[in-house]
């Protein structure tokens, strides 16, 4: 155990002198927490809104105030009647137009058909099929109101209607920060642990330390220990700098036990720690332990995990494929607790799989790195 | 018994063989050098005793244990360093030494007085708190013993200790290692600078993964015992070393440097004899003259006389085989 500790030691000694590894345990996850939580805004609001109103009655100027008070839309600009159209969406002046012919209004009062309508960009297909949802519950929620007012008899008017009222459990107002953070714990340490460790092993072998420690009477399992536990400590810290940002920036709590939380992580950590190692009993050259935890770990985290993409929305064959990356049922767990206030207790399938994808994993990197030389 | 001792020791890499049924046994206390030129062997051999590789067959056993059977009770035994400085160059002084110690088992106040014994022993004193990569040269490479003996091993392996180091910085160096054998620690050291193995108590001499030769410098020197090794400087050199080549009085004519050594069976008539065919020839002006033999003479004919006796029949006797070997030696 002291020889573990020494190696430790010496392992945070390198870490701390060296900003490069520091910035990639510590620094990378909060920024990327920003960048991600920023850009990676999938939430379509405040969509500017360009109107022509033809009518310029008070039932026009109420259908406006409709899409404006929704807060989906912003009132960007009022083109005068007969102006053109086309140039509004391509100058990016506006990505939706909402169009009010004239006689909107008497017609509505005299009972006939009144037509309105929107002009979109769909060059962005994601934004506009969000904006469309939108706007067609706005004029759906106008017209509920219209029928209302036309009705005759006072008890039908407050009764009759199917009064639908969706709620999105866990993330109320379907912010998708809250959605991806999780993901972004997920990923963020697949990529620091993985990293680091398989680095701090390889960087060794580059250097012929590696040579020196095996002539020592230092065992193999002291020196996998002394490698995994430091990265491990550091990783848990980088997991706290994250919930503390997240927190403070996009108000995501964590629901459920922190105990829950942390126990899920480490077991998670074990896996990507022995995926490390295993990379380092392979790799010769840090290029190439760089290149291989990139494509087999990081990347997998982020397109394989649910991470940004729904699993249940790819082809059948990368669906499978999810199966063979721990992060999926890391993610799975991690939203569970964070955003529903569960307890690992639902999700008893998901922590079998986590603890067998880290047994095999640190199983084998175990083997390989304390087997003779040869 | 000894301290250390290979039996029929042999490393195949697929159809090369590196190292070749050596036997050698090493006493206690010795300073032990294997000499070779690149790729005879010695780094190979080395790592082996110490359990870096396993050995294709043979034995090698340290203080009686055998390395195959208990590496770690050997690696207890054991200190070892080699030409690359396997220093942390980005951990100080202090925190490279108390790093190994620690990997050695050593604390406590047995740690700090091997770490105050090590920095005086290496010269680093007032030094502990540099960064190991801001060292130069010669004092890294005795940081690097020192933290290859803080666990007091009973037997010391240097691979090529001195490589790329200067002179003054080699020589200290060799103060510390003749001082750990006054000790009764024993050394084993591979090096292809050919003074430095004038250090070493006994000597085996290895090519292509083969002994071929071993002894104290002395008993090396005795190949030449009855015979004479002559100097000879002339002009056009390569004309010369051809023209000895075919000469039926030299037993054996090479290359050193812009110089020619012949081996001859005695030393005034191979003078006289050697002059007046330059002279002949007008390769002049020539200087020729009878030398003491140095252990790079010893080396070469001794390779040479290998080479010779393992291509016979392959090739015509004519020919002097390996004749034409440059210095193998820096």
């Amino acid at each position: 155990m002291r020889k573990v500790l020494a190696v430790a030691l010496k392992e945070m000694r390198q870490a701390s002198r060296d900003p490069l590894t520091l910035a990639l345990l510590l620094g990378i996850p909060a920024a990327m927490l920003l960048l991600y939580g920023y850009a990676l805004n999938f939430d379509v609001r405040h969509v500017a809104l360009a109107v022509q109103d033809r009518d310029g009655s008070a039932g026009s100027r109420e259908l406006i105030a409709s899409f404006t008070n929704s807060t989906y839309f912003d009132r960007a600009a009022d083109l005068p009647a007969g102006s053109n159209l086309d140039g509004v969406l391509e100058r990016r002046l506006a990505r939706a137009v909402l169009v009010i012919p004239e006689n909107y209004a008497r017609d509505l009062d005299e009972g006939r058909r009144a037509r309105v309508q929107l002009l979109l960009d769909g060059a962005d297909a994601n934004t506009a099929t969000t904006v469309l949802g939108t706007s067609s519950a706005v004029v759906a929620d106008a017209n509920t109101a219209i029928l209302r007012k036309a009705l005759p008899d006072q008890q039908l008017r407050t009764s009759r209607v199917i009064d639908y009222e969706p709620r999105a459990w866990y993330n109320p107002e379907l912010k998708s920060t809250q959605f991806l953070v999780p993901g972004l714990i997920g990923f963020i340490l697949m990529l620091t642990s993985v990293l680091s460790t398989a680095l701090s092993v390889v960087r060794e072998k580059e250097r012929g330390t590696m040579e020196q420690l095996r002539v020592t009477s230092l065992r193999p399992a002291e020196l996998i220990l002394g490698k995994t536990l430091p990265y491990l400590g550091i990783a848990l810290v980088a997991m706290g700098i994250i919930l503390l940002v997240a927190r403070a920036l996009f108000a995501v709590q964590v629901r459920g036990p922190l105990l829950d939380l942390f126990a899920t992580t480490l077991l998670y950590l074990f896996g990507a720690l022995g995926f490390g190692l295993l990379i380092s009993s392979f790799a010769d050259s840090q290029a190439i332990a760089f290149q291989v935890g990139s494509v087999f770990a990081t990347l997998p985290a982020i397109f394989l995990s649910g991470f940004i993409f729904p699993i249940r929305s790819m082809p059948r064959l990368l669906q499978w494929l999810t199966y063979a990356f721990p992060t999926r049922y890391f993610l799975v767990i991690l939203r569970g607790i964070i955003l529903k206030g569960a307890s690992l207790a639902p999700y008893r399938r998901d922590l079998l799989f986590l603890t067998i994808y880290a047994g095999v994993i640190f199983g084998l990197a175990w083997f390989r790195l304390t087997r003779k030389a040869d | 018994m000894a301290a250390v001792e290979t039996r029929h020791l042999s490393k195949s890499f697929g159809a090369f063989k590196a190292v070749d049924d050596l036997t050698i046994a090493v006493e206690e206390g010795e300073v032990f050098g294997l000499l070779g030129s690149n790729g005879a062997g010695k780094s190979t051999v080395i790592r082996m005793i110490c359990g870096l590789l396993a050995p294709s067959g043979g034995t090698a056993l340290v203080e009686g244990v055998d390395v195959a059977r208990d590496p770690e009770e050997v690696k207890r035994r054991i200190g070892y360093m080699t030409q690359r400085f396997s220093l942390y160059e980005d951990l100080t002084v202090r925190q490279n030494l108390r790093f190994f110690g620690g990997v050695y088992g050593l604390r406590g106040v047995i740690l700090d007085q091997r770490q105050a014994w090590a920095v005086s022993q290496a010269g680093l004193e007032g030094k502990e708190d540099l960064m190991t990569r801001s060292l130069p040269g010669g004092w890294k490479q005795r940081l690097a013993l020192a933290c290859a003996v803080l666990h007091r091993p009973k037997v010391l392996f240097l691979d090529e200790p001195t490589g790329g180091v200067d002179p003054i910085s080699r020589r200290s160096f060799w103060n510390l290692i003749d001082k750990m054998a006054e000790e009764g620690v024993t050394i084993i050291v591979t090096t292809h600078y050919l003074d430095e193995a004038e250090h070493c108590r006994r000597i085996a001499l290895m090519h292509a993964g083969r002994l071929i030769s071993m002894g104290t410098v002395s008993q090396l020197k005795q190949v030449f015992a009855g015979r004479a090794v002559i100097e000879v400087s002339c002009p056009r050199l390569f004309e010369a070393l051809d023209l000895f080549e075919r000469h039926e009085d030299v037993l054996e004519a090479s290359l050193f440097g812009s110089r020619l050594h012949l081996v001859v069976p005695d030393a005034g008539t191979g003078q006289r004899r050697a002059l007046e065919l330059l002279q002949r020839s007008g390769n002049v002006p020539a200087r020729v003259e009878p030398i003491v033999p140095s252990l790079e003479d010893v080396f070469i004919h001794t390779i040479e006389t290998e080479e010779a006796s393992r291509t016979r029949g392959e090739q015509k006797p004519t020919e002097k085989a390996g004749s034409r070997v440059q210095r193998g030696v820096p």
